[in-house]
């Protein structure tokens, strides 16, 4: 007698009991608590928070320990957690030229009012595996008051000798693209196609951004500036007639400057590929901001001769929670199918083989 | 009524739900005929019309409303308060429409019909009429419906047959139709045809 | 930190099930149309039936009885855990028995036994687009739809006949739906479309990853594409099911050992139980306790 299999249910609390246990590890070993993740896995932490689109740093740290340090289920969780959140309305735009600096550095001039500020970063350490960062002291790091007045965005002063195409005027009665709440329709908005950028997966986007410097849709790029600082964030409150401040959030801009040659109607000018991110993700801005630049291309009448151009290619596949799933989801049984492929193939090799004696026999 | 807080669903997720099932089901199998739940009526506004955008219209969705009705401030609270659904004057501009008679109703050529890539970017029509039944028989056919159909509801526009034959000829385009009377409604989708005889 | 959130019914908020219910109203009235809607992040990954839990999560009541299948059978794993998933958050009844539900969510399989009024079957679905592997473009797919432009999908069919003598296509082969929409069934094998075609249910198809939903309502006209020359034909099994001694129903192959010894046996798990209860018997299906005697 053949018994078939059975037990769905038993084999699947078995197996989530078993992760429990080697998300835990050697119980010896003291638990992660979350203000550990949150103080020294900061841009762990920032990535799930930007990809994952919720500014909160504890969820994201708990996130991470859940998904046991993987990035993308952490994004996961927190954008599952993010769904069934209420929605009061949208903020106001935020003022990066507001912002409480923390690093501010541009490629395109030498010196400029504000200065170049490293600030928290890898740039010039050696990598070079250093056991001592475990347990020894950290001295405490120099630092000075910022000074936001003093610190104007490039692209504003080149800008204001008309050397740099204008920001772009929005209607203030559109309302903006939002595209977890409206299905995405093909071409896009600028605005959506940045929300997309911004939420999308760094790794994809640097590698596009990468193909784009090696020649697939050039754009001639020059980081004019990248900041990464806090700002306000304000929410119009139309009951109460004014603007009430919500906190502060970190975020990383990168205002990248491209070359474009000017056309029968725009004088020639520098054009802008845009980069915002939550926290501290200076990688993910700059390819967000050469993948923007490149995706502006049919704007500016541009050859469309790149994947790094073509939009409907670059968002349908930047979203890692979509891509991870539907990659992952042909480890689900597809025993029906296959069952199907296989009678098929079957009948056909026996065509072939009766073919091939009736071939023999002639 | 007192106050534009009445007129509500008691409980909201689950009156929604059994009622959104009875409109389904409705449009699913045309022209049968589905107890729908109901609140009360609000002003001009049938409580089967009420019931229909508690149920469906929210911020996204904007609502055309005929004169006697926009004409009705209480109408205008309710909608207001219970949906957030901004009400619209031009009909081509609608994706619901409420009408308290069919006398009051524009022709379905001047809602939205939707395109020929998005066809289902198109006014649904909700229509309240005297009965839903003794009226003029007609008879319908298209899906959901096994071989043909009968239905025979009262207060229809005059040259519905007409004007309802113009919509179907437009598929995958047209209006779709929501008649309620009587705490039961019926859902004729752009897909049935319908024709006069017995 | 309080991450602990409180649930609503069917786990979706109010204003999502809204957005939900007008995009089903919409591919109801429009048989066989692909309805974009705006598709929400599900505690499960895109892939894994995001678009039929939201469609269910839309239409279930606690009036319902919920049945839910993968491959046809009850007790796959993410058919335990789609269940489970609505018995925790709708607390609804679930069943194995066809018959008994109200809502049957599937994944690549339609039931043996035939559907009736009242009962909705949701499908879950990976790629809604048929013309999607002729076109990768929505923009160009969406046109050819618009124009009802469906040469490309013939040319597709029959560039199969005349490379290897037949439509290779074996699942989610192509339907046309009341003579205007080509339509995806969703993976499942050919063998189930003629079971689309008038049915009493009303058929429900969401793709969560992909935005899309889409239906063909009782009793509605679905036809799957072919060739004067090459009629449209289901796959046959050479033997019946090993269990239940079941012919004309679709099987899945169980390899026995490592030497080719297989055998049938019904994908339909709630279809083969009720028939061997119902004293049908296969060639290995003898019960244990008669087999001792």
């Amino acid at each position: 007698m053949y018994v078939a299999v059975k037990g769905g249910e038993a084999a699947i609390a078995n197996a989530h009991a078993l992760l429990a246990d080697r998300r835990r590890g050697d119980r010896a070993v003291p638990a992660l608590r979350i203000d550990q993740i949150v103080e020294q896995l900061g841009l762990a932490v920032d990535r799930a928070m930007g990809e994952g689109s919720l500014y909160d740093k504890e969820l994201a740290a708990l996130a991470l320990v859940q998904a046991r340090g993987d990035l993308i289920e952490a994004i996961f969780l927190v954008r599952a957690y993010r769904t069934t959140l209420p929605r009061f309305g949208y903020s106001q735009p935020i003022e990066t030229g507001e912002m409480l600096i923390e690093r501010r550095i541009s490629a395109t001039f030498k010196d400029l009012p504000g200065g170049q500020m490293l600030g928290p970063t890898f740039d010039y350490t050696h990598r070079l595996l250093d056991p001592s960062i475990v347990d020894g002291a950290v001295p405490e790091p120099v630092t000075r008051e910022a000074d936001t007045a003093q610190a104007p965005r490039v692209t504003d002063m080149l800008g204001r000798q008309g050397l740099m195409e204008p920001d772009g005027e929005t209607d203030p009665d559109r309302e903006v693209g939002d595209l977890t709440r409206e299905p995405l329709d093909f071409p896009l908005d600028r605005d959506l196609r940045l929300q997309a950028l911004a939420r999308g997966d760094e790794g994809f986007l640097l590698a596009l951004g990468y193909s784009t410097q090696r020649g697939y849709g050039r754009s001639h790029p020059f980081v004019g500036e990248i900041r990464i600082g806090e700002v306000d964030v304000e929410f119009d409150v139309p009951e109460l007639g004014f603007t009430v401040n919500l906190g502060r959030v970190r975020v990383t801009e990168c205002q990248m400057v491209n070359q474009f040659k000017g056309s029968a109607k725009v004088p020639p000018q520098f054009t802008r590929g845009y980069g915002l991110v939550f926290g501290q993700a200076e990688r993910k801005a700059m390819a967000m901001s050469l993948v923007d630049r490149a995706l502006r291309a049919r704007e500016f009448g541009e050859d469309i001769v790149a994947p790094a151009q073509d939009e409907e290619f670059v968002i349908s596949h930047s979203d890692n929670v979509q891509a991870t799933g539907f990659v992952e989801h042909l480890k689900l049984p597809h025993y029906v199918d296959f069952q199907a492929e296989l009678d098929l193939i079957r009948r056909m090799r026996a065509d072939h083989d009766a073919a091939e004696m009736q071939e023999a026999a002639e | 009524m007192d106050s534009v807080l009445d007129g509500g669903f008691a409980e909201p997720v689950m009156q929604s739900q059994t009622a959104f099932r009875a409109i389904m089901d409705a449009l699913a199998n045309p022209g049968t005929i589905r107890d729908l739940v109901t609140s009360k009526p609000i002003g001009g506004l049938s409580a089967e019309l009420a019931s229909v955008m508690l149920i469906l219209a929210d911020h996204d969705t904007s609502i055309w409303l005929d004169d006697a009705l926009r004409g009705d401030a209480a109408v205008l609270e309710f909608l207001s308060f219970h949906t957030g659904a901004p009400v619209v004057r031009a009909p081509g501009a609608a994706v619901f429409a409420g009408a308290s008679s069919a006398s009051q109703l524009p022709a379905f050529a001047q809602f939205n019909l939707g395109t020929q890539e998005y066809p289902d970017r198109s006014t649904t029509i909700v229509l309240a009429v005297p009965a839903l039944s003794g009226g003029e028989t007609l008879i319908t056919r298209g899906p959901g419906i096994k071989g043909h159909g009968h239905i025979n509801p009262v207060g229809l526009p005059k040259d519905f047959v007409v004007q309802w034959a113009d919509n179907r000829e437009l598929f995958p385009r047209g209006i779709d139709l929501l008649l309620a009377a009587d705490g039961q409604v019926m859902g004729l989708p752009r897909s049935t045809r319908i024709s006069e005889g017995h | 930190m309080n991450a602990v959130a409180q649930y609503n019914f069917a786990y979706l908020d109010e204003q999502t099930k809204r957005m939900i219910r007008r995009a089903i109203l919409k591919a109801i009235a429009i048989p066989g149309y692909q309805v974009p809607f705006s598709s929400r992040e599900m505690p499960m990954p895109y892939g894994w039936g995001t678009g039929g839990v939201q469609v269910t999560a839309s239409i279930i009541g606690p009036q319902d009885v919920l049945k839910v299948i993968d491959q046809g059978a009850d007790d796959t794993t993410n058919a335990v855990s789609i269940r489970a998933f609505f018995a925790k958050v709708a607390q609804v009844e679930t069943t194995t028995h066809t018959a008994e539900a109200t809502i049957i969510q599937t994944r690549h399989r339609i039931p043996e036994k035939a559907l009736g009024q009242g009962q909705i079957l949701v499908y879950q679905v990976p790629i809604p687009e048929p013309l999607r592997f002729l076109e990768p473009r929505e923009t160009e797919t969406r046109k050819m739809h618009a124009l009802e432009e469906y040469g490309l999908m013939h040319v597709k069919l029959y560039e199969d006949i005349a490379r290897h003598g037949r439509i290779a296509t074996t699942y989610a082969y192509p339907v046309k739906v009341e003579g205007r929409y080509v339509m995806d069934p969703s993976p499942t094998p050919k063998f189930d479309n003629p079971k689309m075609h008038m049915s009493e249910a009303l058929q429900l198809f969401g793709a969560g990853r992909e935005h899309r939903i889409y239906a063909v309502p009782p009793h509605t006209e679905v036809v799957s594409l072919d060739f004067e020359d090459h009629p449209f034909e289901i796959q046959h099994f050479e033997e019946p099911c090993a269990l239940c001694g079941a012919s004309q129903v679709y099987l899945d192959e169980v390899i026995l050992d490592d030497r080719g010894g297989h055998m049938y046996v019904c994908s339909d798990t709630d279809n083969c139980e009720e028939r061997r209860a119902a004293g049908h018997v296969g060639a290995l299906g003898a019960d244990p306790m008669e087999a001792a005697e």
